[in-house]
This record gives C-alpha cells, sequence and structure tokens, in this order.
C-alpha cells in the first residue's frame, strides 16, 4: 500500500467525492494561462523570424543590401499604419480608464474608434499588399515579408473581432465599473498586438 | 511570481517601453549597424536584470493554513534521506507527548533535473517510498499517530501541497547538517519560515548527533 493510499485510510484527509482543486500560491491559474499563451505566441512568431533573418543571412552577398534588389518595402505607409495601430492603443486605454470611472459614453467612443482604427489598419494593408510588385512566391524575401506581415494581420482580424463584440456589448449596457473584465483582457490583446507590431515594423522595414 | 500583464493599463505602459525600446535600437541602426546591436544587448541586459531583480525584491506570498479540527494537534514532518533518523523520531515523539498527534511525514521524490525534466520520476518516487515506508513502521511502532505520502520534488512545493490538504499546527523539516544539506543550501527552512504562517522547527539529524533549532518555535 502506498504512503499517500495509507493516509487516506488512516483519515488524513476528511474531503469526501472529487479531490479538491489544487491552485499554487506561486502560480495562479490565471497567470499561468497568461504566460501559456505568451509563449505560444513567442515560439509562433519567434519561428516567422527565425526564417526571416536566416533569408537576410544567406541573403548577404547583395553587399548587405536589403532588401535585395529591386525589391522596395513600403516603408512610409507602414509607420503610418504604425502611428494609427499606436493611436489605438491610446484610445484602447481610454475605452478602459472611462468604464472604471463609470463613464460609459467615453467607453463606446474608445471602443468605437479603436475598432475604427484597427479596421484602418488593416485594410491600408491590404490595399498595400495588392500595390507591392512583388508577391508571396517571388522570392524568399517576399515570403518572409508577407509571412510575418501575414501572421500579424491575422492577429489583427483576431483582435478586431474581440473588439466588435466588446464595442456591441458596451452599446447594449454591458460593463461597469466593477465588473469590466471583458474590456481588460480585450484590451491586454489589442496592446499585445500592437507591441507585435512595432517589432515587425522596426525589424522588416527599418533595420 | 509577478504577472507582467495583469491588467489594461500594464499592457498599454509596456507598449510604451517596447516604442521607446525600438526607437533607441533604430537611432543607434541609424548611426551605425553595430552601435544598435550594442544598443540592443545593452537594453536587453538592463530588460532582464530589471525583471529579475523586481522579482527578488518581492516578498513572498504568506500562505496561513486552515485550521486543524480543534481536538487535534497536527504535525507535517517534511524529510528526505534523514526521515527513519533517531533524532527526528525523538523530535516528534517530543513534540506529541500529552498531545492528540496526528503526523503526517511528506517525503519529497527529489530527482535529477535532468530526470525531472523529462518526466522520469519512477525511481525517485520508489525510493522515496521505501525511506517513508520504513520510516513510517518506526513511528508506528513508537505509538505515533502516522501517516506518510510522496510530495513534489521541490521540497517547497511539497510543503505547500500538504499543508494544503494536511492542515498542520506546526512543521519540522529535518535536514543533514550545514555542509552536507542541499536543502540547507537552498534555504528550504528559511523559505518556509518566509511562506507559511506556522511554528516551524528544523531538526538536523547527523549520524551521532541532532541538532534542534528551534528559534521559530512560537
Amino acid at each position: 500500500m502506498t504512503g499517500a493510499a495509507e493516509a487516506h485510510e488512516h483519515g488524513a484527509f476528511e474531503h469526501h467525492g472529487p479531490p479538491p482543486i489544487h491552485y499554487s500560491s506561486r502560480v495562479s491559474p490565471a497567470v499561468l494561462g497568461m504566460f501559456l499563451f505568451i509563449a505560444s505566441e513567442i515560439m509562433l512568431f519567434g519561428s516567422f523570424f527565425t526564417v526571416y533573418f536566416f533569408d537576410r543571412v544567406v541573403n548577404d552577398p547583395f553587399n548587405g543590401q536589403w532588401p535585395p534588389p529591386p525589391y522596395e518595402r513600403p516603408v512610409y505607409v507602414a509607420l503610418i499604419n504604425t502611428l494609427i495601430l499606436v493611436t489605438s492603443s491610446a484610445t484602447m486605454h481610454w475605452a478602459d480608464t472611462s468604464i472604471k470611472k463609470g463613464n460609459r459614453a467615453g467607453l463606446q467612443a474608445g471602443l468605437a474608434l479603436t475598432f475604427c482604427l484597427g479596421l484602418t489598419f488593416l485594410l491600408t494593408q491590404v490595399i498595400e499588399y495588392h500595390r507591392l510588385d512583388f508577391n508571396t512566391s517571388d522570392t524568399s524575401f517576399a515570403a518572409t515579408f508577407f509571412g510575418l506581415t501575414g501572421l500579424h494581420g491575422a492577429h489583427v482580424f483576431v483582435g478586431l473581432t474581440i473588439l466588435l463584440v466588446m464595442t456591441i456589448r458596451a452599446f447594449r449596457g454591458h460593463f461597469s465599473p466593477e465588473h469590466h473584465h471583458g474590456i481588460e483582457i480585450g484590451g491586454i490583446y489589442w496592446h499585445f498586438v500592437d507591441v507585435m507590431w512595432i517589432v515587425v515594423y522596426v525589424t522588416v522595414y527599418l533595420l | 511570481m509577478k504577472n507582467p500583464f495583469r491588467s489594461e493599463a500594464d499592457a498599454f505602459r509596456f507598449v510604451w517601453l517596447t516604442i521607446g525600446f525600438f526607437a533607441l535600437i533604430v537611432i543607434g541602426s541609424l548611426i551605425d549597424r553595430w552601435i544598435g546591436l550594442a544598443v540592443f544587448a545593452v537594453l536587453a541586459a538592463v530588460a532582464l536584470w530589471w525583471l529579475f531583480r523586481r522579482e527578488e525584491q518581492e516578498p513572498p506570498v504568506k500562505q496561513t493554513p486552515a485550521a486543524s479540527p480543534p481536538d487535534e494537534h497536527r504535525i507535517l514532518v517534511v524529510a528526505n534521506e534523514t526521515v527513519g533518523g533517531p533524532e527526528l523520531l525523538r523530535e516528534i515523539r517530543e513534540r506529541s507527548e500529552g498531545k492528540n498527534a496526528r503526523v503526517l511525514v511528506v517525503c519529497p521524490a527529489l530527482n535529477s533535473p535532468l530526470r525531472h525534466w523529462v518526466s522520469d520520476e519512477d525511481q525517485a518516487r520508489a525510493n522515496a517510498q521505501g525511506r517513508l515506508d520504513e520510516s513510517l513502521g518506526s513511528m508506528r511502532a513508537a505509538g505515533l499517530d502516522a501517516d506518510g505520502e510522496i510530495g513534489d520534488g521541490d521540497p517547497i512545493q511539497a510543503i505547500e501541497d500538504a499543508v494544503r490538504t494536511f492542515r498542520p499546527d506546526e512543521l519540522v523539516i529535518s535536514t543533514h547538517p550545514a555542509g552536507r544539506s542541499h536543502w540547507l543550501e537552498r534555504g528550504v527552512v528559511d523559505k518556509a519560515r518566509e511562506r507559511f504562517e506556522l511554528p516551524v522547527t528544523h531538526v538536523v539529524v547527523d549520524l551521532d548527533t541532532a541538532v534542534r533549532d528551534d528559534t521559530d518555535r512560537s
């Protein structure tokens, strides 16, 4: 008989039925969930960045020129898009602080603005894709460029879906200064999307 | 462990930190690509140092066990290689005298880091079970009401698990003498005193002598 079984037989644990849920005081389920999410995202983006940097290294014969000629990156359009996304983070934060203060109009305006700015970002990116003079199958540079920016675009799309639900709920009277967990979580995701874009923009467009 | 993204406000702050982080790298890169790389390395090192330093400065979460039944005095004993030591047995007997004492002995299944990471725990658990069975036999022969279980390989985690289920009134940790004890080297006793709202007694088990360090017995 094992020690644990003996312990039960001797009645060390009075609990009957299923074992009680064990929450560690070191890592709460919410923290663990967030860390697992971040870890999975880092691995996902990390694999794309690995391919991108590998491509840059093997393309070194172009005398350090990047992107390899004749390609040009739409740096300035992407800069405007970056400003749009950073602004959307600010409006998201405005929405969150508004509901904490009980300002429903601020919440609604903040979420609606964030959604519009996010949609503008995504549409601008789609239009830019159409304008580019290269496509995914042209070279490895083109493939990694579309891969990284497209992966981020997919995250923006998910973020927009979450924002849409949040906005609809806000206009239907949901959320209050005491109960606004949905705004907090959606806001964290949106800021994460913003942070990832800054990394992508600096890496792919500037450096 | 502190979650860096506990709220939307934290995440928003992180956005601005990221912008500042990459702005400095880009400025460095515009001057020279090696300066940009150096800026990245320095900023990354500073960020890591700040993260670890902040975690070290944070006081541990104090855990208060639920009250044990009023007619019982529960003693949680955590020991591994010293679990069968005569000094430990004597200490438990002394602490149980005149009380309706119930003892739970927890043997952490100590494992090598490699085996831990590949979840190869079978041998570690079997070894701990062997020592535990022997120890329980001695305790029961001495008239003590003792049960036992195998705990997590991390002794603090093993204590935490047992504190939640057993609800002890006091904690006894048995180790080898200083210089031979990995647990003392890792500060297990001090950490236990910081983490748990319990009287903690440290028993040192040696071949010939047992030294009691009950400074925190209150």
